[in-house]
């Protein structure tokens, strides 16, 4: 029994209904900051030796979606006067309730499909629910910059599948991966910040004048 | 060597554009453009005389799909570049600087994408074209070109992320399989050992993935607004070149699940997306009233065919290949054609362009050539492309389906037909004079045109020849 991935793994979790059950947007940020610190040590724990390949990626992991990111993102909440609240499509309670649904779905297809490898048990699970979670406050939120901490959830959960092929993606392509995630959100992130100027809130259903 | 340059000088080159200082970005820009486009032709066009070996062991490799949508990429690419250089004299465009740096950024990273035999690499390239062109969707900078900046940015970022997760679910199904990870020969030769539930999940993962990235109904709804918003030459580029390193996506993976004996599990699912998808632009192309957005459901109808080609197997396989080559002349001929007219009128909506063949002569009469090549009329290319699907389907027996093709594909021509002639035609006779035309932002068209219309009068042997082996890689044969 590997404890510290497991706490780890469980504190994601935890990381996730805190997205899904605040309703301040600054604490959403905080959630997805607290998270990224969590992926970047999470290769450290899982390694069974302590590789340059390994410490590079936890530190570039740390760098970029436990620090930069966030930081840029609390940057464009502050410099842009954005209301403090979330305004949620769904719910806090429905969101927090079918995050619960996402989490049990998450378990039992991590039951049915086996991974063949000797793995952290928890971690297919809690890949498959941080992906789903992503997903629900990408397209249960209507702020821009709540969608883009949906989607740096979504990014999360991916990259925790992938810890499971840590050994077999070579170190080259997990710096270009996280590079394209990191100018992803970036390019986001100066689209929020001109949306907010434009319409004077961040509000993406003001997005709506290009339709059929 | 070749294989390196010819993503890394594009790469170079935008960052040296992006250097140069203002005063002497006038006529530098353009310069670096051109040029870089114009060697990254005679590259390829190397390739095609002598192969080169692979490079970063197997990783980059033109293998004859690959080159096929490479020499796409580069013909399309030259020819907007020389497009480029007169549009932006004219539209002063502001922020020269972020629109050919961003131009030559999309121009490695598609590169890299053609020559990616390594998946989770060849993932890393069609992420990097989505953000390579994102600030030239926002090039007007207003509140709708905002909207649609932002509606790209995001579903297509989810529809990449879900595909890295496919990509990673394909790693899963190849552990202890023998071969390097995520190589496509690799995966390909050892397919029959793959774990077949992860390797199902991942091809599903993967086609809706990509498919965002393509347009597919029902991931297409970025398209209209973005094609609809970007410049004219941007949405051309799009339609031709970057649905077509999409559709490489799809097909290297589809290539790797028939070969592990899954094709009738991928069949049906590819043949539902492409009838959605042709069902999906008929609706939306009837009563269409902006041009842009017009041909932005055109492609979306398009994206459909190429996948029904893959889901129908044999000569569809090959239909496909050359279908997406139709497809990517076409589609940049005709968004160059339109951006005259948005130069000349100032408007893409169809009701502010009336007699544009008096107007314009040749950019109207290319406008109604260009009618008649989308919807598959002889003698233009796509009527064969088309065709060989139509017999595909009927080899495959899939009689309801090719009835249904045909009837969406009527529905479609009718559709595009009407306002495209009414644009070319209509209007009162006999008005102003002509108005001038740059010969600069007509020679594109024109050889793109020319282009289609080769292809479907005549296939050159060599190009026989890689299509016959792009089709083989994909499990299918030639007609």
């Amino acid at each position: 029994m590997q404890t510290a991935p497991d706490v780890l793994l469980l504190l994601v979790v935890l990381t996730n209904f805190v997205v899904l059950g605040t309703t301040r947007l600054s604490a959403g940020v905080r959630a997805v900051a607290v998270q990224g610190l969590l992926l970047g040590l999470l290769p450290l724990t899982l390694a069974s030796s302590v590789s340059f390949h390994i410490v590079t990626l936890s530190a570039g992991t740390v760098i970029v979606k436990g620090i930069v990111l966030p930081y840029f993102l609390m940057w464009a909440i502050r410099e842009a006067a954005v209301r403090r609240e979330i305004e949620p499509v769904v719910g806090y309670i429905a969101s927090l309730l079918l995050g619960a649904l996402a989490l049990a779905l998450a378990f039992a297809i991590a039951a049915h499909l086996p991974l063949p490898a000797e793995q952290q048990a928890l971690l297919v699970p809690v890949s498959l629910a941080t992906v789903m979670i992503g997903f629900i406050v990408l397209t249960s939120r209507r702020k821009a910059l709540t969608q883009v901490v949906g989607y740096l959830m979504l990014e999360n959960g991916t990259y925790l599948f992938g810890l499971t092929h840590a050994e077999s993606v070579p170190f080259l392509l997990e710096i270009a991966v996280l590079l394209d995630v990191f100018v992803g959100v970036f390019i986001m992130g100066i689209v929020v910040f001109h949306i907010n100027r434009e319409f004077d809130s961040l509000d993406s259903a003001h997005l709506s004048e290009l339709r059929d | 060597m070749r294989l390196i340059l010819l993503w890394a000088l594009p790469a170079i080159a935008g960052a040296v554009s992006y250097a140069v200082p203002a005063s002497r970005a006038g006529t530098l820009r353009p310069g670096i453009l051109v040029a870089t486009a114009a060697a990254h032709l005679a590259i390829v066009l190397s390739l095609w005389i002598r192969p080169a070996p692979g490079a970063f062991d197997g990783w980059l490799y033109a293998d004859p799909l690959g080159l096929l949508v490479l020499s796409l990429t580069s013909v399309v690419f030259f020819l907007t570049a020389l497009y480029t250089v007169e549009y932006m004299r004219r539209q002063r465009a502001r922020g020269g600087r972020v629109f050919v740096t961003g131009l030559l950024a999309f121009l490695a990273a598609a590169t890299l994408v053609t020559l990616s035999q390594h998946l989770a690499l060849l993932w890393v390239g069609i992420e990097a074209t989505t953000l390579a062109l994102a600030p030239l969707i926002f090039h007007r900078h207003d509140r709708r070109s905002l909207e649609a900046v932002w509606k790209y940015l995001l579903i297509s970022s989810v529809g990449i992320a879900l595909a890295l997760l496919g990509i990673f679910f394909l790693a899963t199904a190849q552990v202890g399989v023998a071969g390097r990870p995520l190589i496509l020969d690799d995966l390909t030769s050892h397919a029959g050992e793959l774990h077949p539930a992860w390797l199902r999940v991942a091809f599903l993962f993967l086609l809706v993935g990509f498919g965002t990235k393509m347009g597919l109904a029902p991931m297409h709804t970025w398209k209209p607004d973005t094609y609809g918003e970007a410049p004219s030459l941007v949405s051309g580029l799009m339609a031709g070149v970057l649905t077509s390193c999409a559709f490489l996506g799809v097909a290297r993976v589809t290539g790797v699940v028939v070969a592990a004996g899954l094709g009738p599990f991928v069949q049906p699912v590819l043949i539902g997306f492409g009838l959605l998808s042709l069902a999906v632009a008929a609706v939306f192309i009837i009563g269409q009233s902006d041009v842009k957005r017009l041909l932005a459901y055109s492609s979306v109808e398009h994206m459909g065919l190429l996948v029904l080609g893959l889901g129908f197997g044999g000569i569809g396989a090959y239909g496909s290949v050359l279908h997406m080559l139709n497809n990517g002349l076409s589609k940049s001929w005709l968004f160059l054609v339109v951006g005259n007219i948005v130069l000349a009128s100032g408007s893409s909506a169809i009701s502010a362009n009336r007699g544009l063949i008096r107007s314009l002569p040749v950019s109207g009469t290319l406008l109604v050539l260009g009618l008649f090549a989308v919807t598959g009329s002889p003698p233009f290319g796509l009527f064969i492309s088309e065709f060989t699907l139509l017999r595909a389907a009927i080899g495959a027996g899939h009689l309801w389906v090719a009835s249904v093709m045909l009837v969406l594909l009527a529905v479609i021509f009718v559709g595009m037909a009407l306002p495209l002639l009414e644009m070319a035609l209509g209007g009162e006779a006999g008005n102003a004079d002509p108005l001038p035309e740059s010969r600069w932002l007509v020679i594109g068209p024109i050889l793109l045109a020319a282009a289609v219309l080769t292809l479907g009068l005549y296939i050159p042997t060599p190009l026989r020849d890689a299509l016959a082996g792009a089709a083989a890689g994909l499990g299918g044969m030639v007609p």
